[in-house]
């Protein structure tokens, strides 16, 4: 339907303004005096209206056109806010999702949805009844707000800087200046000299500036622009007439250092002025102290918001992390021939490349890392949502909003948090009545918090709930047998069975949760990031805390390199507690039985030449590296211990997605690949084999 | 093997023939991004015995599969003619590489649609999706022309199985659907 070349563009910018406007409604809705807060929810709208009329998303901007009118009325405060209000507004939101999600080819759109939300939407302002909810295209530019300029002849002053964007977004800079001429008498001084330059135009007229910024806020993310209102007719408070030099200053006629150096030749005032005797020099100086201060005041409010970010696909970024990763390992072994050299000259330079390589990676890692507040926004809507569904009063607290992390990981770790949440809300907070007889308040809080530990990220959920039933866990992991009777168990242990699939503790299942898939999803998520996640602390009547431990990026892991013939193999070194070596004494001493008393304590192993078919003799001395999975100690048993790693990852690609026990890919200084074990998994798989080995 | 030295005509393709054991094959050139001769090979364990590895291609991790092993024609011998076609692919929308050994490649022949002939029914001994037409080079010689993007997708589904039917570690054991299909 609409211009594919362009219809991304605006679908990514509109995703974008819908995140913003969700945010914005959410903080609204707890300070609904805010009349900033209003005009960002209009101005979003509004933005969403002109661009999509414009790429041809007519239905998006024909329904915007309606919202957009309701909250009019609201920005020049003839209807006040009100949580129904806040609410439409989120449906409408929502609405504008659904049909930028259909428009670009994802679903279907309810049509009488959006006819309900405008119909409730024009009750709720007091506007036209409803009933010909048929959408129409909305003009652009056709909204006048109330404020002082409003009615009363202004004049302005407005600098348009285009930046090459604007162009290619189909703009022209006459469409921009016809339309601003539609507003009153404008005098335009267009830059000539420069290609796309920029022009300045002086416009008189009674619309109000808020028109004039309905023009212009196409324009503003592509462009600079200045508005400054210079004079408004029949009002006293006219601003003081420039001197001659600011205004040639302000158009960028004259330099200010010029005008400074001409300035200069002449005598400052205060000099002339106690030079006369005329005034005293202290007073002079208070008044210059005095205009310095209200400047100052000025600059501050002023400061220039420059490119703060510029939008990469993240395919390049990729790219580029690809080809860092590329270049460490080059960089590896320029140093290993370089030291079979033992050339002091080449040495030098071979270290400053090495120094160079550790930084660009440090460098190219983050420029992928986000702060993780930007989930924690879309948590505040599910939270205010599911509350209300569940007819419980829940506020959420977050902390450490600007921990960063990988994007990837950010990307991947929605699910899980979503789960964790929607169990807080529905297994954690009790209602109002239970927690106001147990003498808490009836707001239950959910804090989510983050921190850096590290080489890790910590995340938190804690609730202040009723915390979780181990009595009960332990009799549902009895009864499915994940826990045993005879068997000693810690709190602790209890409470991590809630991750293991199928359990629930839920007396009913709700359409939130209850069906005990939840927490099972949370695991193997978190797992897959190479993080953990366990209940931390719990306690009756005050609430659980959950603790996601999840590590700073997924590119690079530091491993430990081991070998098993020629084969290299690489462990996540998180997941290594200890090398211990494997005589021929040892292994003849438990008769080939596969393990070993490492401390006092016996842990089985797996020889990975065995697991993995590879030929050759093993060596009379083996190194036994032992791990740490699911709380037990395992041993894998190799022929030699290499060293650590910096290990790139890289993925085994599609044909080898299954393969086992394995993770990935890395390539080492020698240009080999070496493989990346998931020790979980060769435990996993070697247990079920010996299992089906003994059945058979 | 001689070659037919015609002018390019509008409707001809251009293909890449290449040896697998004794036979002729050929694949359409536009697949392939380059060809290499074979370099160190990182095996990757408890995977059907045609997976030869993973190779480092310029920093890129790419699986490497061999293909006459795939097609039910026996192991292969490395020879100082070995070589690696690396051939793209698409896969579930996205543009993956795959290195593809062959004993030798040939070169590069034109082949109008009239000198294809259909795939026979029966005796080719291979799996007649794998296979486009017979592509005829001289008077009485014909090569094979392989659907690769089938061959090698092929091989997505054809691991998960072989995964799930796992039970031996005997790698060299084939796949029953090439024990029935593809004897030689």
């Amino acid at each position: 339907m609409a211009d594919t070349e362009y219809a991304e563009v605006f679908r990514e910018e509109a995703g974008e303004l819908l995140e913003e406007l969700e945010t914005s409604l959410l903080e609204l809705e707890k300070d609904p005096a805010d009349l900033k807060i209003v005009s960002r929810v209009f101005r979003a709208m509004h933005t969403i209206k002109g661009s999509g009329a414009m790429f041809g998303f007519d239905d998006i901007a024909g329904f915007t056109h309606h919202v957009e009118t309701a909250l009019d009325k609201v920005r020049d405060g003839s209807v006040p806010v009100s949580k129904d209000l806040i609410d439409l507004t989120l449906a409408s939101r929502d609405h504008i999702r659904a049909l930028l999600d259909a428009a670009t080819g994802g679903g279907e759109v309810d049509s009488a949805e959006g006819e309900r939300i405008i119909a409730a939407l024009q009750v709720l302002v007091g506007g036209p009844a409803a009933g010909k909810g048929k959408a129409v295209p909305a003009p652009v530019a056709s909204v006048e707000g109330k404020d002082a300029t409003q009615g009363k002849r202004t004049h302005y002053r407005i600098s348009v800087k285009p930046t090459p964007e604007f162009f290619v977004g189909g703009n022209t800079l006459e469409a921009l200046l016809a339309e601003l001429n539609e507003l009153g008498e404008s005098t335009v001084f267009m830059d000539v000299e420069q290609e796309n330059g920029g022009a300045l135009i002086l416009l008189t007229t009674d619309k109000g500036i808020n028109a004039i910024e309905d023009v212009l806020v196409f324009a503003e993310s592509s462009c600079e622009v200045k508005v400054k209102v210079l004079a408004v007719e029949g009002q006293d408070e006219f601003e003081e007439h420039k001197k001659l030099g600011e205004i040639l200053v302000e158009k960028g006629e004259l330099s200010v250092d010029d005008l400074k150096t001409v300035l200069d030749r002449q005598k400052p005032l205060g000099e002339l002025l106690v030079g006369e005797n005329l005034v005293s020099r202290t007073s002079v100086d208070a008044a210059l102290a005095e205009q310095k201060l209200v400047r100052d005041a000025k600059e501050k409010g002023t400061v220039v918001k420059g490119a703060e970010s510029i939008r990469v696909a993240s395919e390049k970024l990729d790219q580029l992390i690809n080809l860092v990763g590329e270049m460490v390992v080059t960089q590896a072994r320029l140093t290993q021939v370089a030291s079979q050299y033992k050339d002091s000259e080449l040495v030098e330079p071979v270290e400053e490349v090495e120094r160079l390589t550790a930084e660009l990676r440090d460098c190219v890692l983050n420029i992928r890392m986000l702060p993780i507040g930007t989930t924690f926004a879309k948590f505040k809507r599910l939270v205010r949502d599911l509350s209300a569904e569940l007819g419980k009063e829940v506020v959420m607290v977050t902390e450490g909003a600007e921990t960063e992390l990988d994007k990837n990981v950010i990307d991947q770790l929605g699910d899980p948090m979503v789960h964790l949440i929607r169990n807080c809300i529905d297994h954690g907070i009790e209602s109002p009545e239970e927690r106001e007889q147990a003498g808490k308040p009836r707001k239950g809080t959910i804090s989510l918090a983050a921190q850096h530990s590290g080489a890790n990220v910590v995340i938190t959920v804690t609730d202040d709930g009723k915390g979780l039933d181990a009595e009960r866990i332990r009799q549902k992991g009895l009864e499915k047998g994940l826990l045993r009777a005879d068997a000693e168990v810690s709190e602790q242990e209890i409470w991590n069975t809630i991750f293991a699939p199928g359990l629930s503790t839920a007396k009913t299942v709700t359409s939130v949760s209850g069906r005990g898939v939840g927490m099972d999803v949370v695991k193997s998520t978190v797992e897959a990031l190479k993080g953990s996640v366990s209940v931390t602390n719990s306690a009756k009547g005050q609430g659980t805390t959950i603790t996601i431990t999840l590590p700073l990026t997924l590119a690079i892991i530091n491993g430990l390199l081991v070998k098993v013939a020629d084969t290299y193999f690489v462990l996540p070194l998180s997941q290594v507690e200890e090398c211990v070596e494997l005589t021929r004494e040892d292994i003849a001493r438990f008769h080939e039985r596969r393990m070993l008393p490492v401390r006092e304590q016996l842990v089985p192993y797996v020889r990975l030449r065995d697991f993995f078919a590879i030929p050759g003799e093993r060596p009379a001395l083996e190194q036994m590296v032992i791990s740490r999975i699911h709380g037990e100690r395992f041993g894998l048993v190799l022929d030699d211990v290499v060293g650590e790693h910096q290990t790139v990852l890289k993925s085994l690609g599609w044909v080898y997605r299954n393969a086992t026990g394995l993770s990935g890919s890395t390539i080492l200084g020698n240009g080999h690949v070496a493989l990346i074990l998931d020790v979980a998994n060769v435990m996993k798989c070697a247990r079920q084999e010996e299992h089906k080995a003994l059945s058979n | 093997m001689s070659a037919k030295n015609e002018t390019v005509q509008s409707q001809a393709t251009q293909y890449l023939t290449f040896m697998l054991r004794e036979e002729g094959f050929a694949i359409e050139i536009s697949k392939v991004r380059e060809v290499l001769d074979v370099t160190t090979m990182t095996r990757i364990p408890r995977m059907p015995v045609y997976l030869s590895g993973v190779i480092n291609l310029r920093g890129n991790v790419v699986p490497v599969m061999d293909l006459g092993q795939r097609l039910g024609m026996g192991d292969i011998e490395y020879t100082k003619n070995t070589c690696i076609m690396i051939v793209e692919l698409e896969v579930d929308g996205n543009m993956v590489e795959m290195g593809v050994l062959t004993d030798s490649v040939q070169m590069v022949l034109d082949l109008n649609p009239e000198d294809i002939e259909s795939v026979p029914k029966m005796g080719t001994n291979l799996n007649t999706e794998f296979i486009k037409g017979m592509g005829r080079q001289a008077e009485e010689k014909f090569l094979i022309i392989l659907d690769i993007d089938k061959v090698l997708a092929s091989e997505g589904e054809a691991t998960l199985r072989e995964i799930d039917s796992v039970v031996s570690l005997n790698l060299g054991e084939s796949k029953p659907e090439e024990a029935a299909g593809l004897e030689a």
